[in-house]
Formats: C-alpha cells, sequence, structure tokens
C-alpha cells in the first residue's frame, strides 16, 4: 500500500512511435537539407530549377509531339502544320531507317524472307531457283525485293532478314558472358574460345571449312608444340609451335614452292569443303555498315588491345634493352599520332605498297589499326598500374622462387590490373566512340549513313533526329561498360579503404 | 591475300600498277561486277534508298558503263569514297571508274594521273541569301559573312571572286554542308556559298524555301566527269562512250521507252542506227557486244531521261537544265558522231 502511495504513477506499456514533427521526415526533410538548407541554395534551387524546366519546356513537346508516320520530311511537316503544333521532331525517318542506320547495307536474307512471309508471289515469281539462282536476272531480283520489303514491316525483316548478325551478337553477349561474370560456370569459357571463329562465319559467311581450319590449324600448332615442349623443353617447344603456324598458314618459300604444298590450311580447306560442303552466303566486308560496324571494331579492338597492351607495359618494363625499347618505340609512335592519321595510313597509303587489284580487306585494315592504337593506350594505363605495386610485391614474388612469368601471372599482374580497370574501361569507351572516326576512310559507319540517309530526296534537311538516334545507341554500350567498370570495382576490392 | 605475295611484290608493287591496269574492261568481265567509286550521299547524285539501293545522277552513269560491260544494271558494287580517299582509291586499283560530281582539272589529269572522260554535269559556285535582304546580285554582297566549307576549291573561288570585284567579305567557316545549312539558316552568315547543284539542293529542303534565293552569279567552273586511270585506253574509251551514247541518244530522241523499237530495224537516221547497232560494227571496236547502247538506254534511260529523273525540276533537287541541256538548245552537251 505504501509501496504503492510512493510512486504516484507506472506506466505499464510504452508510447506507441509518434511519427516525426512535419518537415522532419522523408521528402520534405529531405529537400529541406539538400536544396533549401541555407539562403544561396535556395536561391541556386530556384535557378535550375528554372534552368531545368526552360531547357525541357523546349525540348519535350519537340520530342513528345514527334510525327512517327510520314514518307519524307515535307510529308512530317504537313502532318505538323494540319496538327497545329509549333515544334514535332520527325521521328518518320528513324521509323523508316532505323534498320539501315543499324546494319547499314549489309544484305538480308531474302531467300528466308521470301520463303517465310512472301511465298505467294514468290511461287509467281517463278520459285526460289528463278528468282535468286544462279542464272537469275539481278534487275528483277532487286524489284522483287524491293517490292516485298515494301510489305514487309521493318520488325520482321529485322528478325527474319538479318538473323546472322542478329544471332552472332546474341552469341557474342554468351561468350562474353563468362569472362565478366565469374559466378558463370567455367565451362562456357571454352565457347568463349570458340567463338572468334563462330563469329566469323556468321558475320562474313562463305565455307564454314574456312574458320574451322583456322581455329584446327591453330590448334594443331598449340599442340605440337605442347609435345615438343615435353621432349626439347619449354623453348623447344615454343619453336616447334611456330614452325608448325608457319607450315599451316604460311609459305615458308615463297620462291621456290610457289603454289605448292605450302601452306597447309587451304589445301585442307579445300579437302573438308568438298567432303561436306556446307557454308552460309559469302558477304563482303565492304558491305559492313551502321552500328553493326561500331560493334564489330570495337569489340575485336578490345579484346585484342587488351592482351597486346599488357604485353607492351611488360616489354616496357623488361630488363632486357632490346624488348625495351622496340616496346618503347612501339607505343610513342602509336600514340604520338592521331587516330584519324593511322585510319588515312590504312586507307590510303597502304594501298601504294600492295599489288594493284590486290584488296586487303578494309575493315581488317581498320581492325588492325584500332587495336594497335588502343594497345598502345592499354600499355600505358597498365605500366600505371605496375608503377603503383609496391617494389615489395615484386620481391616477394621472386623471394617464392617463382619464375618471371609466373610471378607476373600470380602476384603482380591481378593487383597491377585491379588499379588498372578504371583506366583500361576509360581506354574502351574511348575506343568504341572512335569507331566512329572510320567514315573518314569511307567505311559506312552511322554517322557516315545519317549523311547518306541525308541526302535522298526525301530525308535532306533532318538533322537532329538521326544524331539523338545515333547518340543513344552509343550511350547505352557506354553506360553499360562503365556500369560494368564499378561492379568490377566493387567485386575486386579486397582492401579496407 | 597471301602473305608471300604480299612480300614478294612490295619491292615490285610500282612496277606492276602499271602493267595490271591495262585490262580493266577483261578484269570487271571476268568479275562479273563494276566496282564504282562513288559519293556516301549527296542529294540527287547518290543517295540509298530504304532498301539500300543506290539512286541518283551519278549512280545511273555507273549503272550505264555496268550495262555496257557486263549487261546488268545491278551488277555494280558502289565503294563509297569521301573527297580525301577518292583518287587514291581509283589509282589503287580499288575502283575501276570514279563517278564522284570530281571536278576535271589539269593538276588532277596530269599531276594524279587520271583521265576525266567526258563531263556529265556542269556544275559551278554561286551564292544563296535571304530575299530579306534585298539583294538581287553577287556584286552586292560587299561586306557580307559568307558561310564557307573550309579547304574546297570553293574557298578559294571565293576570294577570287571578292577580290576581283573589289569587295570585302567575312568568313564564317564550315566543316560540312550539313553544318552550313544549319549556320545559314540559324542566321550566322548573310550568304551560303557553294555548287549551284547542292545550293539548289539545300534549297529545296527549307522550311519555306521561297524565302531564300539564289543569285545569279556563277563565279567557278566546276566540270564534273567521270574519271579512270591513266594508262588504259580501252576501258576509258567505254565509259567515255557510254556516256556519250547516253548524250547521244537524246539527241537523236532515242529514249528507254521508244528504243527497243527503234532498234527492231534499221531506221532512216542512220546515225540511230550506227548507235544502236543495226548498222555497222561499232559496239565491237569498243570489245562490246553490238547492241550495248540499246541495252544502257532500255536500262537507265538517255541523258535527260537520268537528268529529269534525279535532279530535274520536278525533283526536290530542281535544276534547271541550264548549261547542261544539248548543244542543240544552248547547253554544252555535245556527243561525238557515232560512226
Amino acid at each position: 500500500m505504501s509501496k504503492q502511495s510512493s510512486v504516484a504513477f507506472v506506466r505499464r506499456d510504452m508510447i506507441p512511435p509518434a511519427p516525426p514533427p512535419p518537415g522532419q521526415a522523408g521528402v520534405l526533410r529531405w529537400m529541406r537539407e539538400n536544396l533549401f538548407s541555407s539562403v544561396t541554395n535556395t536561391v541556386l534551387t530556384i535557378l535550375s530549377i528554372y534552368f531545368i524546366w526552360s531547357v525541357l519546356a523546349s525540348i519535350m513537346p519537340w520530342t513528345l509531339n514527334g510525327i512517327w508516320v510520314a514518307g519524307s520530311l515535307t510529308e512530317c511537316r504537313e502532318i505538323r502544320d494540319a496538327r497545329g503544333i509549333e515544334t514535332a521532331a520527325c521521328w518518320a525517318v528513324i521509323n523508316e531507317r532505323w534498320l539501315q542506320l543499324l546494319f547499314g547495307f549489309y544484305p538480308t536474307d531474302d531467300v528466308l524472307l521470301s520463303g517465310l512471309f512472301y511465298a505467294e508471289p514468290l511461287a509467281a515469281a517463278g520459285g526460289v531457283e528463278a528468282v535468286f539462282g544462279a542464272g537469275s536476272n539481278a534487275t528483277d531480283r532487286i524489284e522483287f525485293v524491293g517490292m516485298m520489303k515494301g510489305d514487309l514491316s521493318n520488325f520482321t525483316i529485322f528478325w527474319f532478314g538479318y538473323w546472322r548478325p542478329l544471332l552472332a551478337v546474341a552469341l557474342l553477349v554468351v561468350a562474353v558472358a563468362p569472362i565478366l561474370y565469374s559466378s558463370l560456370p567455367r565451362s562456357l569459357l571454352f565457347f568463349s574460345m570458340l567463338y572468334p571463329f563462330i563469329g566469323v562465319f556468321l558475320f562474313w559467311g562463305g565455307s564454314i571449312w574456312g574458320p574451322m581450319t583456322v581455329a584446327m590449324g591453330l590448334a594443331a600448332a598449340f599442340f605440337i608444340g605442347r609435345f615438343v615442349a615435353t621432349r626439347f623443353g619449354l623453348l623447344g617447344g615454343g619453336i616447334g609451335a611456330v614452325i608448325a603456324f608457319i607450315l599451316i598458314f604460311l609459305n615458308p618459300l615463297p620462291f621456290i614452292d610457289h603454289g605448292g604444298l605450302f601452306p597447309l590450311f587451304p589445301h585442307a580447306k579445300d579437302v573438308l569443303h568438298s567432303i561436306i560442303p556446307f557454308g552460309l552466303p559469302a558477304i563482303p566486308s565492304d558491305q559492313f555498315g551502321g552500328f553493326m560496324l561500331a560493334i564489330i571494331i570495337g569489340t575485336s579492338g578490345i579484346v585484342l588491345s587488351l592482351p597486346i597492351g599488357i604485353l607492351l607495359a611488360l616489354g616496357r618494363q623488361s630488363t632486357m634493352p632490346f624488348i625495351r625499347w622496340v616496346c618503347v618505340t612501339f607505343i610513342e609512335v602509336i600514340r604520338g599520332v592521331p587516330l584519324i592519321v593511322w585510319l588515312f595510313v590504312a586507307s590510303t597509303l597502304l594501298k601504294y605498297f600492295l599489288p594493284p587489284g590486290s584488296s586487303f580487306d578494309a575493315l581488317l585494315r581498320v581492325i588492325i589499326l584500332v587495336t594497335l592504337f588502343a594497345s598502345a593506350y592499354i600499355a600505358e594505363v597498365v605500366r600505371g598500374g605496375l608503377a603503383a605495386l609496391p617494389t615489395g610485391q615484386y620481391e616477394a614474388a621472386d623471394s617464392l622462387g617463382l619464375d618471371y612469368w609466373k610471378s607476373m601471372q600470380l602476384i603482380v599482374l591481378p593487383q597491377a590490373l585491379k588499379i588498372s580497370i578504371p583506366g583500361i574501361v576509360n581506354t574502351f569507351i574511348g575506343l568504341f566512340k572512335d569507331t566512329t572516326l572510320v567514315v573518314f576512310v569511307g567505311l559506312r559507319d552511322p554517322l557516315g549513313l545519317t549523311n547518306a540517309i541525308r541526302a535522298t530526296g526525301e530525308w535532306n534537311g533532318i538533322y537532329w533526329e538521326l544524331y539523338i538516334f545515333v547518340a543513344l545507341l552509343f550511350f547505352t554500350f557506354c553506360f553499360f561498360m562503365s556500369r560494368y567498370s564499378m561492379y568490377l570495382e566493387r567485386k575486386l576490392q579486397t582492401d579496407r579503404r | 591475300m597471301k602473305k608471300s605475295i604480299f612480300l614478294g611484290t612490295l619491292a615490285v608493287a610500282g612496277l606492276a600498277a602499271g602493267l595490271a591496269s591495262a585490262q580493266t574492261l577483261a578484269d570487271v568481265q571476268a568479275r562479273g561486277t563494276l566496282k564504282c567509286g562513288s559519293n556516301e550521299g549527296l542529294a540527287g547524285f547518290a543517295a540509298p534508298d530504304a532498301n539500300g539501293n543506290m539512286q541518283g545522277f551519278d549512280v545511273s552513269l555507273c549503272r550505264a558503263i555496268a550495262v555496257a560491260a557486263l549487261g546488268d544494271a545491278q551488277a555494280v558494287e558502289f565503294v563509297p569514297l569521301t573527297s580525301q580517299t577518292r583518287f587514291t582509291a581509283l589509282a589503287a586499283g580499288e575502283v575501276d571508274v570514279l563517278v564522284r560530281n570530281s571536278t576535271w582539272t589539269l593538276s588532277r589529269d596530269t599531276d594524279l594521273k587520271l583521265d576525266f572522260k567526258g563531263v556529265n554535269y556542269y556544275d559551278g559556285q554561286a551564292f544563296m541569301v535571304n530575299t530579306a535582304l534585298g539583294v538581287s546580285s553577287a556584286r552586292e554582297l560587299d561586306g557580307a559573312t559568307v558561310c564557307i566549307q573550309t579547304g574546297t576549291t570553293t574557298e578559294l573561288n571565293l576570294a577570287d571572286f571578292f577580290r576581283v570585284n573589289n569587295m570585302t567579305y567575312e568568313p564564317v567557316p564550315v566543316a560540312t554542308n550539313a553544318e552550313g545549312q544549319q549556320q545559314y539558316l540559324a542566321g550566322a552568315c548573310d550568304v551560303y556559298t557553294t555548287d549551284m547543284s547542292g545550293l539548289a539542293a539545300t534549297r529545296a529542303t527549307f522550311e519555306s524555301p521561297a524565302d531564300h534565293v539564289i543569285l545569279p552569279e556563277i563565279v567557278s567552273k566546276e566540270p564534273l566527269g567521270p574519271a579512270v586511270r591513266h594508262g588504259d585506253n580501252e576501258w576509258g574509251d567505254v565509259v567515255y562512250w557510254v556516256l556519250h551514247a547516253l548524250i547521244g541518244a537524246e539527241e537523236y530522241g532515242v529514249t528507254s521507252a521508244n528504243v527497243r523499237e527503234l532498234a527492231a530495224a534499221p531506221t532512216e537516221n542512220p546515225e540511230i542506227n550506227r548507235l544502236l547497232g543495226t548498222e555497222g560494227e561499232l559496239g565491237a571496236m569498243l570489245g562490246l557486244p553490238n547492241d550495248w547502247a540499246v541495252n544502257v538506254i532500255a536500262a537507265v534511260g538517255n541523258y535527260g531521261e537520268i537528268f529529269e529523273a534525279h535532279i530535274g525540276e520536278n525533283t526536290p533537287v530542281g535544276l534547271a537544265r541550264g548549261l547542261n541541256a544539248q548543244w542543240t538548245d544552248g547547253g554544252l552537251m555535245y556527243a561525238p558522231p557515232f560512226r
């Protein structure tokens, strides 16, 4: 009794948590803290909002009122005036030409398209053999294909007419995925090694035995080298592999044994092709174009330049003077000259040294030059990573008794490359965007195609719509690369910074 | 290409360049396609349609040559060339003929070792102004700001014209025709100058073309024509006579509509008969089938038809014939006799 009276009141249950006072939580608090925390910030916020508003107010009506269906710029303007709008984008040009911006003049699989979707007119025209066969008339064929494409929707043509580049790009994603994400099964890496040959076959076509024999030849050289190495050591194995490679792919005695037994590779290809003749129609690379070209040049440049760049960076740090000089000279010369100059060298100067009539594939020339250019940059980026490693790491590797390659592979490079990731990805993004420079050497990249599209009577005078479309394509890819590099950095973060 | 050939011929590339180019017609026929150097895109002259087929005034000449050499107007591989790469591509044998609105000049003919085979379009530099300026002659442009593509002959012609007429101007340099159009429309310059055909095509794309006027003065000579390599006269003859068969056909009234009928039997005009191969053996002298001109005209039409279809007054480009009319109509188009 007395105890109870000494304590006037004891609460037996908790007060329910009250919501914070208004203005201290949620959006309002965030805004007050971040946008209106002081007079200066408030003024800046209002100014920024006004600025963003005025920009959007001029852009959004133009974008959203855009006209999607029209046959020409003049028609676009007529529709716009009929609807009484002041400004309107003419997206109709994208609607009509997006396939061209993606693939350039890469030929569609007309036989498949007509067989699937245009069978009756095809039969009326005399069947596949009469329209597409060897003896068919090209003018009639192009007229037939033009009529067919006029009747089919662009999406049908996209999925079925361009199945080869689409499949190649889809498989490229499959091949790249296990390299990018280590959580995927390692057995997929085998497919990644095979992909270059599959990709070449799908893009360029021709006999399947072309890329297959190249793959088998490389494998043969590798295994011969490995076999020799078990008997005569590493150096002997390397020499054996090189000799096997030369016998398979090059003619070791150009002036004596011309057109004879060597190289072995074309013979093997012919024999295999005569046993199992299988292939796709061959497409020369001067018909490649559009964003596909950027992807081909970009990915081959990226994939090839990384290993070359790492070797160059190691070579530059080598203690052997000859190797060091070669690497330094290569890096400085390639890096010291603008890419556009190298592209002109590839497209014009090189021709003076080649026999007339022999055409060293223009696309291949550009890929080689872009790769060399990017690898010089990668080399310097990786050198930065190597230099950032404390000497103790090198010494630790030596004290464990590892040889040069093992110490690089196990201790130095994993750390150096991790440091270099932002720089490497930066170079890759730059390389990918630089692929548009090939427009100056006459390859039909997306920007060159905007020019070609603008040259038609219907679309002359149209600028922003085409450039915005191309910009979006490039942004998508570069944004992915940038995000991936951030993911990789987080994943590889082992220190406690 | 085999590496060994590459290495072996590096040393003798210069020598081989002279030897291998002397049989272009045979090469084209063996290959089955004509490689034609063309513009990547120039309104009215060369542009791809929605299916990627090239169309245009220059393109039609390529197709005509393909019909003559191969009998197939579609057997042409169009190699897109920029103004920087076009002549090396031709010299290196990457293309068989260059039909890319290239001006015939002495230095290109001699120093660059090209042969221009006639003129398919007489162009010239002109000026476009806004009608609001109230200018009716280029001689009234003293003190004007002029949008001009850098690094072209138009830049030099402009300087010459203003100096000769004792006037001053302020250049606004632009890199491409597209940029020039935008600058001019945005009011960055009073005057836009480039070739007459380009100006006409540009003006046609404006929202209100009537607000802009192309001044009558033509300040330079730009004869555009097909070019081939030095040293292969047979091939040069084919290109020359295909072009002039088109021009001659217009003069004699042979069109794509009536050519088959006219070629069915000899007509009363011996010139038409020789052109169409119903009389004489002119085709054999060129190394072509005797009815080559019939096929060419049936496939692409005569010069006048090609002009009207791609750059004539009923097209967006909307060019008048002017200098490009037949000599009988006061123009410069004149085909030598087919005899």
